[in-house]
């Protein structure tokens, strides 16, 4: 068993911190972290709950393999509900803490209540305390980290946090650990900074031992590490260009939303791509890109290191941000670039800074800031409520203006951070939010990539392309090439990548294993080191289960199949440009379908039959 | 012939594969907290750099231990503790000049590299190759073939 088996409730109402053997009988349906937290989740809170509310629940959750050798072990998920969305969210990052936590003795931490005053929690192996934080409240999470290494006096004590944009309400921030790690999504920090829990630092120094098969894992686990090195994604591609690497590839097929998703193509995408932050700069020499960087234990290194030109008008005597930092990923060059139409790449990686430094989610504020910008250019608002600044696309100053507005929540950053579709429906225009169950789509159009469409409408945390990555398929050949422009058969391509990567998510392992693994390489590795016999079959039945748990958390939350939807700009409005000119996305053909295969009603409610087969929770 | 460990900070990504490969062969555990090797990310540099025992001929921990405890493994060259004569004094933690002698406190003995008596695991676990295990006539060769490929008559003439 690589579970500690053990969790930490932490009541932050009355300070209390106590802890618990984990439920196996639920970890052997629900694996881990993603799974198991929402299992857990699901049983201790109510779905009508006020995602911002003392109610509320915030589960910090590692997997089996977290804090192995397994390449990519080093991952954790936050599990809450989503104030953005109003449905089950959980936000999955890498980084270090993860397996910090594990190494401290923990496979989850449960947050519950609402403390009274500003507090952090401070976990070194089996003990943890609350310790006072309002010298800590109001300050970035970079200011956050190093004081608190400063104040803990130990530099090797690992540490989450959230920033100024959380504390302000912002609806989209997310919990920051290591500095630039993100659990970036849904607005989870957002959940965390109600709470007043600004930060969770952990130091673990009893390390992961209870491996099943030590010999067998050491051996399965240093083989499917040879299968990473030789596939051409994951041994080449990101290492060498990060997710980047697709800036340019999805822009000629024609699925590059830009400018609020007007456009499928964007005329400046390969002054932001890859091979733009390799390119010397003219003013020092230096690219953009200083090198590649790995998450704890993963043999990929797909993380972007990255400076800004001192010289650019967004850094200009502000030393701060000279030096290095997390750099720009493919999701965050295309949310602060394309969609809103910025090519400038220093600006684009001060955004990206600005989002690490106060905590928020690029993908959501990117995509917030081009319907602002669509709305400025449409008169729905003006410079009166942007004190002046004309947010018109293509702007760099107007992208850097507006992530400093929401770092600090200060003036129209309030509105921002309300996202898209609530700032939409503020501003007398709804139909300009490019959203889905009230969250952000991210940089696929569902016109060029069809399955991409129903993808983001069955997200189970709104828009997201982490649920289903079935550009994998429909681009890249993988596990085997679909027509992306056709909806045939995308029904059960999505089912089938969505029950897989709730399975990979529930690991401790990365998604981005999936480029060269499929769950056949990744059910050993789990194997070897769990009790319970896990194969490839099982893993799959228990993403499947989880899938339906999180649906019927969600039906219980309120939600309904008619939020399974998509703007009427991607079901009406024809691609302009490129292979997709001519479609719209064909959701209506896929959605019934897709219903049909995963056993729900017509209009998309779980059955009893449903229910019983995966023993959910009546 | 002689080998010894060779680090390519260039290459490493700082994912702690050597460090998690340390523990569990001398520990039995996937601990960096427990690694003889370590990995030091100087974040505003964008650099990540492995670092551990360099297993000195004259080495200031074997003459300063008082009880004998560290001795050459003469087919390695590695200077290994004898954990059944610590006695924990920690006086070479202090001796070494490098840091890389450190006390354990689990076991009340000090812990450094030793060479997995000639099967370095943290370089069999390197994904890049920033830690290698080479001729220690010759760690420089790597080096000097990459500054030789650069080297170029023709450059002159440019």
């Amino acid at each position: 068993m690589s579970w500690t088996r053990k969790l930490l409730r932490v009541n932050l109402t009355d300070g209390v911190i106590r802890e618990e053997p984990l439920n196996m009988e639920w970890a052997d349906q629900y694996i881990g972290q993603r799974g198991l937290a929402t299992r857990y989740f699901v049983e201790e809170t109510d779905p009508t709950c006020d995602p911002l509310g003392p109610d509320n629940k915030l589960i910090f959750a590692t997997g089996p393999l977290t804090g192995t050798m397994a390449s990519t072990g080093g991952r954790y998920s936050v599990i809450t509900k989503g104030p953005l969305t109003g449905a089950i969210a959980c936000s999955n990052s890498g980084g270090f803490i993860g397996a910090e936590l594990k190494s401290a003795g923990w496979d989850m931490v449960i947050c519950e209540g609402r403390s009274p005053n500003p507090v952090m929690l401070h976990i070194v192996d089996d003990k943890a305390e609350l310790l006072p934080a309002d010298d800590l409240w109001g300050k970035s999470v970079w200011d956050t980290d190093k004081l608190i290494h400063q104040k803990l006096n130990d530099p090797q004590i690992r540490i989450a946090a959230v920033g100024r944009s959380a504390e302000a309400g912002c609806l989209y921030a997310a919990v920051i650990n290591d500095l630039h790690r993100a659990a970036g999504r849904s607005g989870v920090g957002t959940v965390m900074a109600s709470k007043n829990l600004k930060a969770m630092a952990v130091r673990g120094t009893q390390g992961v031992s209870n491996i099943r098969d030590p010999k067998q894992f050491m051996h399965v686990t240093a083989e499917q590490k040879k299968v990473l090195a030789d596939n051409a994604v994951t041994g080449q591609g990101l290492p060498a260009m990060g997710t980047q690497v697709l800036m340019n590839v999805i822009n000629e097929i024609g699925a590059l939303p830009t400018n609020n998703m007007r456009e499928v193509q964007f005329k400046d995408a390969n002054k932001i791509s890859a091979e733009a932050m390799a390119e010397p700069r003219e003013s020092d020499g230096k690219p953009n890109l200083t090198t590649n960087a790995a998450c704890f234990g993963c043999t990929i290194a797909c993380g972007r290191i990255s400076t800004i030109d001192q010289g650019h008008f967004t850094v200009e005597n502000k030393p701060e941000y000279w030096g290095n930092s997390g750099g720009l990923e493919y999701e965050a060059a295309w949310a602060l670039g394309a969609d809103t139409g910025v090519g400038d790449l220093d600006a684009l990686t001060y955004a990206n800074f600005v989002c690490n430094e106060d905590g928020f989610d690029p993908i959501s504020f990117g995509a917030t800031v081009a319907a602002a910008m669509e709305l400025f250019e449409e008169g729905a608002i003006s410079t009166e409520q942007t004190d002046g600044m004309e947010l018109r696309f293509g702007s760099a100053e107007a992208l850097a203006w507006c992530a400093e507005k929401v770092a600090t929540g200060e003036g129209f950053g309030a509105d921002l951070g309300l996202g898209s579709k609530r700032l939409c429906e503020k501003y007398g225009r709804p139909e300009l939010s490019m959203t889905v169950k009230g969250q952000e789509f991210p940089a696929y159009d569902p016109r060029g990539v069809q399955g991409m469409g129903l993808t983001y409408a069955t997200s189970n945390r709104g828009a997201c392309h982490l649920r289903s990555y079935t550009v994998a398929s429909e681009v890249l050949g993988i596990p085997e090439k679909t027509d992306p422009l056709s909806v045939d058969g995308k029904a059960g391509l999505v089912k089938a990548f969505q029950d897989a990567t709730a399975a990979v998510d529930s690991t401790g392992l990365c998604v981005f294993t999936t480029f060269a693994w499929t769950l056949d390489n990744i059910a050993p590795q789990v194997d070897a080191a769990c009790e319970g016999g896990w194969t490839a079959e099982k893993l799959l039945e228990a993403g499947e289960r989880i899938w339906n748990l999180e649906r019927d958390y969600n039906m219980r939350a309120g939600l309904t199949g008619a939020d399974d939807n998509l703007p009427k700009r991607l079901l009406n409005d024809v691609a302009k440009t490129g292979p997709a000119e001519g479609k719209v996305a064909g959701l209506d053909e896929m959605l019934p379908e897709y219903y049909q295969l995963r056993g729900w009603t017509t209009d998309g409610q779980l059955t009893e039959e449903t229910r019983s087969k995966f023993g959910l929770p009546a | 012939m002689l080998r010894s460990l060779n680090i390519n900070p260039d290459k490493c990504t700082g994912c702690l594969q050597c460090e998690m490969a340390c523990s569990f062969e001398n520990e039995g555990v996937f601990n960096p907290a427990k690694s003889r090797i370590k990995i030091f990310t100087f974040h505003d540099e964008g650099r990540f750099v492995p670092y551990t025992c360099t297993q000195c001929d004259e080495a200031w921990c074997l003459h300063a231990c008082p009880v004998e405890a560290i001795k050459m493994n003469k087919e390695t060259g590695a200077m290994e503790v004898l954990d059944a004569v610590c006695v924990g004094c920690k006086v070479c933690t202090i001796a070494c000049p490098f840091g890389t002698v450190n006390y354990n406190q689990t076991t009340g003995k000090v812990i450094k590299c030793d060479l997995c008596g000639g099967d370095p695991q943290c370089a069999a676990a390197c994904p890049t190759e920033a830690i290698t295990y080479v001729d220690a006539d010759a760690t420089g060769l790597e080096k000097m073939r990459a500054w030789a490929s650069k080297t170029d008559n023709q450059a002159h003439a440019n």
